[in-house]
């Protein structure tokens, strides 16, 4: 496993939000293939952490990067350059990203959602993103359900079309955040079946989660974020039986 | 037990409808009667009182005059509107923008422009002329590269769109501006995540949700514009509909008509807006609603079927 090339590396990396530092040096490492499951408590600096991976955040200190590149930054002859919009744009491209609140785009259809990345980002031909997209659709359970709006499709459709949107880009790496944390109980099922059929293809994929379960069953790696650092990192069977520190202790206390 | 009320509930049961005797309302009635005898006298003052003069309305209202009142009037508004619309969105975008320059212009440009009356406004756009003799085009300070006659480049009519859409883009700016922000922040998220720069964003996701927000207050700006026109009179632009109808009831001695029959061309106008701003209001709650709100048409063959099923 570890011959794999590493998809994201993040060095030291820090965060504040005004005088709220939320990340305080966090190191990680995941290769490609690997499914990384983040947990810890709410206010711990997952969701930043993850955010800073696309550059949605901006990090103040440390390195990220995501196939050997820096993100958001070049570096030329041993100075950095921060990026222009364009360029992290072209960064975004290649990372998929799925929210807590789905954020599907009301005013257009489920197909019209998934086709909306590689007809306006990438110019592709309307009619082949759209046959594209209901195949995607498909793919995550839902080929028949193009014409809907988001509002006719419960919650655990709504997430799985904000996969299928999310896949349209031809993403090498998948950020999940929170994903089923907004869905009712009856529904995480089947946005977490999705998931695991992702992982088995070999989609290197970061999620941010309470679902122990899928943590353990999925994951290859399980890092326990607290207080702005990864407290804990390790196979997930391996440190889940046997956590070492007082605070992952007490966190596995109260979700298992 | 569990099972056999299942199998109750599909079945026929009897359905005896409520017999009671309805609460009744005897103030509404009261308030009723006296808005009913109201309009009734209303109605009886207005088909009886000669000083109305319908006859000189009905001989007027379609002249020659008149109807070219009625199509500067609709001109007028129209590019305005498309001035103040496409300029507010303009001036909304660089409110919001994080160069301090940008958004700064934006805010004294609506200060001056929403700060003002409008009727000064017209009168000094008309009276520009008194300020500069010419404009011209070049380096601030420096060299200038182009240079116009402000007499030939701003007739009465280019005063009247200058004066009405400038103060209409002011208001406008703020209307669309808060359209955009009443758009969920997640929306700009998803669409930076998949790669989308700050101006596709804006123009394939947050302003076609922001045009629900934008579209009602547009259209009562509309509205307000149809009747504004009739202020040009400042500049003054002297063929608009107002001033037409006052001028031959002036020349008749008989204001009053005029104004009246001026009053039911706006009114005739304003309803035909009401109806586009209806179906513009529709075509954006696409996705907002489970279910589009039924067209008047869709409501009136409704209610006659369900009126069919009762009879």
């Amino acid at each position: 496993m570890s011959e794999k090339p590493v998809k994201v590396l993040a060095r030291n990396v820090h965060k504040s939000f005004g005088r709220n530092e939320v990340l305080r040096g966090v190191d990680m490492e995941v290769r490609a293939g690997e499914v990384a499951c983040i947990v810890g408590p709410s206010g711990g600096g997952k969701s930043t952490f993850l955010r800073c991976i696309n550059h949605l955040e901006k990090i103040d200190a440390g390195q990220l990067s995501v196939d050997g590149e820096l993100i958001g930054y070049t570096q030329r002859g041993g100075k950095l350059y921060e990026m222009h919009d364009k360029e992290v744009a072209a960064q975004r491209r290649s990372i998929g990203m799925v929210f807590q609140r789905f954020n599907l785009f009301p005013h257009m259809t489920a197909a019209e959602n998934v086709m909306s990345g590689p007809v306006v980002v990438r110019g592709d031909n309307k009619k082949q993103a759209r046959e594209r997209a209901i195949e995607l659709l498909g793919r995550v359970g839902l080929g028949d359900r193009g014409d809907s709006y988001p509002m006719q499709l419960s919650g655990g459709q709504q997430q799985r079309v904000a996969i299928a949107r999310a896949l349209a880009m031809d993403p090498d790496l998948m950020l999940f955040d929170e994903p089923t944390s907004a869905l009712d109980p009856e529904l995480v099922g089947e946005v977490l079946d999705v998931m695991r059929r992702l992982a088995e293809v070999g989609m290197t994929m970061i999620v941010v989660t309470h679902e122990m379960g899928f943590a353990r069953e999925v994951g290859d790696l399980l890092a326990f974020m607290d207080q702005g650092v990864v407290a804990e990192m390790g196979v997930p069977r391996e440190i889940l039986a046997n956590p070492q520190s007082k605070r992952f202790q007490d966190f596995l206390g109260k979700v298992l | 037990m569990s099972a056999d009320t299942r199998e109750d509930i599909p079945a026929e049961r009897e359905k005896p409808p409520i017999e009671a005797v309805p609460v009744r309302h005897p103030g509404r009635w009261v308030g009723a009667a006296i808005v009913a005898v109201a309009a009734a006298m209303l109605l009886h003052s207005l088909l009886t009182n000669p000083n109305w003069g319908w006859s000189l309305i009905s001989n007027w209202i379609l002249s020659p005059p008149i109807l070219k009142g009625v199509g500067v009037t609709i001109l007028l508004t129209i590019l305005s509107m498309i001035i103040g619309l496409v300029l507010g969105i303009v001036l909304a975008i660089m409110r919001l923008s994080p160069n301090p320059v940008l958004s700064g212009t934006s805010w004294t440009f609506i200060w001056a422009f929403r700060g003002t009356p409008v009727y000064v406004q017209l009168f000094l756009w008309a009276n520009i002329i008194a300020l500069y003799t010419t404009l011209s085009l070049g380096i601030p300070f420096g060299p200038e590269f182009l240079t116009f006659d402000t007499k030939t480049l701003i007739p009465a009519f280019v005063a009247a769109l200058l004066g009405l859409g400038l103060n209409e883009a002011a208001y406008m700016a703020e209307i669309v501006r808060a359209g955009i922000l009443s758009v969920d922040e997640g929306q700009e998220e998803a669409a930076t995540a998949l790669g989308m720069s700050r101006m596709q964003t804006l123009r394939h996701i947050v302003l076609p949700q922001a045009m629900r927000v934008i579209v009602p207050p547009t259209g009562n700006e509309t509205i307000s514009m149809l009747k504004t026109t009739s202020l040009v009179i400042a500049i003054p632009l002297t063929n608009e509909l107002f001033f037409q109808a006052s001028a031959i009831g002036n020349r008749l001695f008989q204001p009053f008509p005029m104004a009246v029959m001026a009053s039911l061309w706006y009114l005739f106008l304003t309803s035909i807006l009401m109806v586009g701003q209806y179906y513009i209001e529709r075509y954006y709650a696409k996705g907002a609603m489970r279910e589009l709100p039924p067209t008047p048409i869709q409501k009136w063959r409704r209610r006659l079927r369900m009126g069919g099923a009762q009879a």
